[in-house]
C-alpha cells in the first residue's frame, strides 16, 4: 500500500501557494493532477528527440515512433487487451465514443434499430447518440436507476430486445459514484441478444480501479489520458480487433494511407487508420509514463486508497446539517466521487466558499444533465479523490463546509 | 473574499420585490441551464417608466441577492435609463468584482429585465 503523503510530493503543483495556503484538489473527476514523471517524459520528446513518426529514417524519428509505440503497448497491458493494435489513439473519450457511433454504428444499426443509453451517462455518451440518432431514424431506450443510484439488471430483460444494437454504459458515474457491474451487464446483455455490441465509458474506471476489458467481455471500451495521471489531448478508444478491421475511418488524412491514386486510397489497417494527421505525440509518450506510475502504485492499492477515502469523507460529511449525498452510500460500492446538495447553500455558493481556501470542487451538472433532471435537483456540488487525496484534504473540505453552514445559518 | 458580505446574504436569505404582479406589463423568464440559476421578472410600465416590479426564480445566493437588489434600484426609473444599465452598474451596486465564473450569476437579473423592457419599449 502506497501513502498518499509521499504521492503528494510527486506532483509539483502542490508546492504552489494561493494567498499564502496550499492548493486542496478535490477535483480529479473533472482532470487529474500530473506526477513530474509525466511532465519529464513529454519535455523529453520536445528536448531530445522531437521528430513526427511512422516517416523518418533518422535516428530521433525512430526513437519518437518507438516511444510512442511503446505506449500503446502499456496501454494494451494495463486494460488486459489481447494486442497493442487494438489501442487506438484519439483526443478524448468523447472523441473515441464518436468514433464507435460514426465508424461502427452508422454502418451496422439501421432506422427503427435501437440503442440502450443509460441516463446516468456524460454528455459524452449520450449526445452523440441522441443527435446521430435524429438523422438515422435509432430508437434510443433509456435505462434509469434507482434512487440509490444503481442499475436493476432485471430491466435488462425488457431493454433488450432482436433490434438491439447497442448498449452503452459508463463503468462508472462521474456524479453518483455508482460502480456499474460491467461483466455481469455484458454477460446478461449478451445471453439476451448475443448480437447486441457492448460500449463502456471507462473514463471514471481506468483512472481508478483495475480494468480487464477481456473480461468484460466488451466490444469496445473508450477513456482519456487526462484523468489518470497522463495530458490533456489523448484519448484511447480499445475494440475487439476484427470489429476495428470490419470498420471505415472516420477521420481522413495523413498517417492513415497505405496508397492513394487520383481516385482511390488504400488505407492502412487497424489502429493506424482511425489515426489520421500527427498525433499527439508527446501527449501519447505522456500517457505512457503515466501509466508506469498507475502501475508502480498497483491499481489495487489505488481502489484501495479510494475506498478508504470514501468511506472517511462519508462518514465525516454527515456532520453537515442540511447536507445530502447522491448514489451510493457505502465505500465498497462507490468510485471516488461524491456528488452533494446543501439546503441552506446552492452548488456554487458552497464552491466559492470553499475556493477561499483553495479548496477546488466542482458545481453544476457535471456534464449529466439527464441524471440531474431525472433526480429532479438543478446542480450538486462534487468533491472526488485519487491517489493524492488525504484525509487531512478531507477534514479540509469538512471545515469549509462548516463555514458554508456558518455563513448561510 | 466580500461578496458574502452581509448585505448580499440579507438580499438572499429575505428578497425584496419577491413574487407576482396582478396584470405585469412584461413578464420575462431566462435561466442558465447549467447552474440552475432561474429568474422571472415581471413589470408594470406606466408613462415609460418601470412603475413596479416582481422577481422571482431561484438559484445562487449572487444570482438571488442580485435580482433583489436590482427591484429596489430600478423601482421608478424610466425605460431607456433601465435599458443603459451594464455590468459595470451591476458590480458596483454589489460593491464587489467577480471572478469570470460567477459574472453571468450576477448579469442574469439585469439581461432578464432588460428583455422585459424591450417588450414593450424595443
Amino acid at each position: 500500500m502506497f501513502d498518499a503523503k509521499l504521492v503528494k510530493k510527486d506532483f509539483p503543483i502542490f508546492t504552489r501557494k494561493i494567498h499564502g495556503k496550499p492548493i486542496i484538489y478535490l477535483d480529479s473527476t473533472a482532470t487529474s493532477l500530473k506526477p513530474q514523471i509525466v511532465l519529464d517524459a513529454m519535455n523529453e520528446y520536445y528536448t531530445k528527440y522531437t521528430a513526427n513518426i511512422f516517416r523518418g529514417i533518422y535516428v530521433i524519428s525512430e526513437e519518437a515512433t518507438a516511444k510512442y509505440e511503446e505506449s500503446r503497448v502499456k496501454v494494451a497491458k494495463f486494460i488486459g487487451a489481447k494486442s497493442p493494435n487494438e489501442i487506438i489513439f484519439t483526443r478524448n473519450t468523447s472523441e473515441s465514443l464518436n468514433l464507435v457511433a460514426y465508424s461502427w454504428a452508422k454502418d451496422n444499426i439501421h432506422s427503427g434499430d435501437h440503442l440502450v443509453v443509460t441516463i446516468m451517462e456524460h454528455h459524452s455518451n449520450f449526445v452523440p447518440w441522441q443527435q446521430l440518432g435524429k438523422e438515422t431514424g435509432w430508437v434510443i431506450d433509456i435505462w434509469r436507476n434507482n434512487k440509490q443510484g444503481l442499475l436493476n439488471l432485471n430491466d435488462l430483460d425488457k431493454l433488450i430486445t432482436r433490434r438491439t444494437k447497442l448498449l452503452t454504459i459508463t463503468s462508472a458515474s462521474n456524479v453518483l459514484g455508482t460502480i456499474n457491474p460491467i461483466k455481469k451487464i455484458v454477460k446478461k446483455v449478451k445471453s439476451l441478444n448475443p448480437k447486441c455490441l457492448v460500449l463502456v465509458d471507462a473514463a471514471q474506471s481506468a483512472p481508478h480501479m483495475p480494468i480487464d476489458v477481456v473480461d468484460w467481455g466488451a466490444d469496445f471500451v473508450a477513456f482519456s489520458s487526462h484523468k489518470m495521471l497522463g495530458p490533456t489531448g489523448v484519448g484511447v478508444l480499445w475494440g475487439k480487433y476484427e470489429l476495428l478491421e470490419s470498420m471505415k475511418p472516420f477521420l481522413f488524412g495523413g498517417e492513415m494511407i497505405e496508397e492513394v491514386r487520383e481516385d482511390t486510397s488504400l488505407f492502412k489497417h487497424a489502429p493506424h487508420k482511425f489515426e489520421a494527421g500527427t498525433p499527439d505525440i508527446a501527449g501519447v509518450i505522456g500517457l505512457g509514463a503515466a501509466v508506469d506510475y498507475l502501475t508502480k502504485l498497483g491499481m489495487d492499492n489505488v481502489r484501495k486508497h479510494e475506498e478508504e477515502i470514501v468511506a472517511y469523507a462519508l462518514k465525516r460529511m454527515k456532520e453537515i446539517s442540511g447536507l445530502t449525498m447522491y448514489g451510493p452510500n457505502n465505500a465498497k460500492e462507490k468510485g471516488g466521487v461524491i456528488a452533494f446538495t446543501m439546503k441552506q447553500a446552492h452548488a456554487h455558493d458552497i464552491a466559492q466558499i470553499l475556493d477561499e481556501d483553495n479548496i477546488c470542487i466542482r458545481a453544476g451538472n457535471h456534464c449529466a444533465m439527464p441524471l440531474h433532471l431525472d433526480m429532479g435537483i438543478a446542480a450538486t456540488a462534487r468533491a472526488s479523490f485519487y491517489v493524492y487525496t488525504t484525509k487531512e484534504d478531507i477534514d479540509a473540505l469538512v471545515n469549509g463546509l462548516h463555514k458554508v453552514e456558518k455563513i448561510f445559518e | 473574499m466580500d461578496i458574502y458580505r452581509e448585505i448580499i446574504l440579507d438580499h438572499y436569505k429575505n428578497p425584496r420585490n419577491f413574487g407576482h404582479l396582478k396584470r405585469p406589463t412584461a413578464k420575462v423568464e431566462e435561466g442558465n441551464v447549467t447552474c440552475g440559476d432561474r429568474i422571472i421578472m415581471e413589470i408594470n410600465v406606466k408613462k415609460n417608466t418601470l412603475a413596479d416590479i416582481r422577481f422571482s426564480g431561484e438559484g445562487c445566493a449572487i444570482s438571488q441577492s442580485t435580482a433583489s437588489m436590482l427591484t429596489e434600484k430600478v423601482k421608478g426609473m424610466s425605460l431607456s435609463a433601465v435599458k443603459k444599465l451594464d455590468a459595470k452598474y451591476i458590480f458596483s451596486m454589489l460593491g464587489t468584482t467577480l471572478t469570470p465564473s460567477r459574472t453571468k450569476c450576477a448579469l442574469l437579473s439585469l439581461e432578464v429585465l432588460q428583455k422585459a423592457v424591450a417588450k414593450i419599449h424595443p
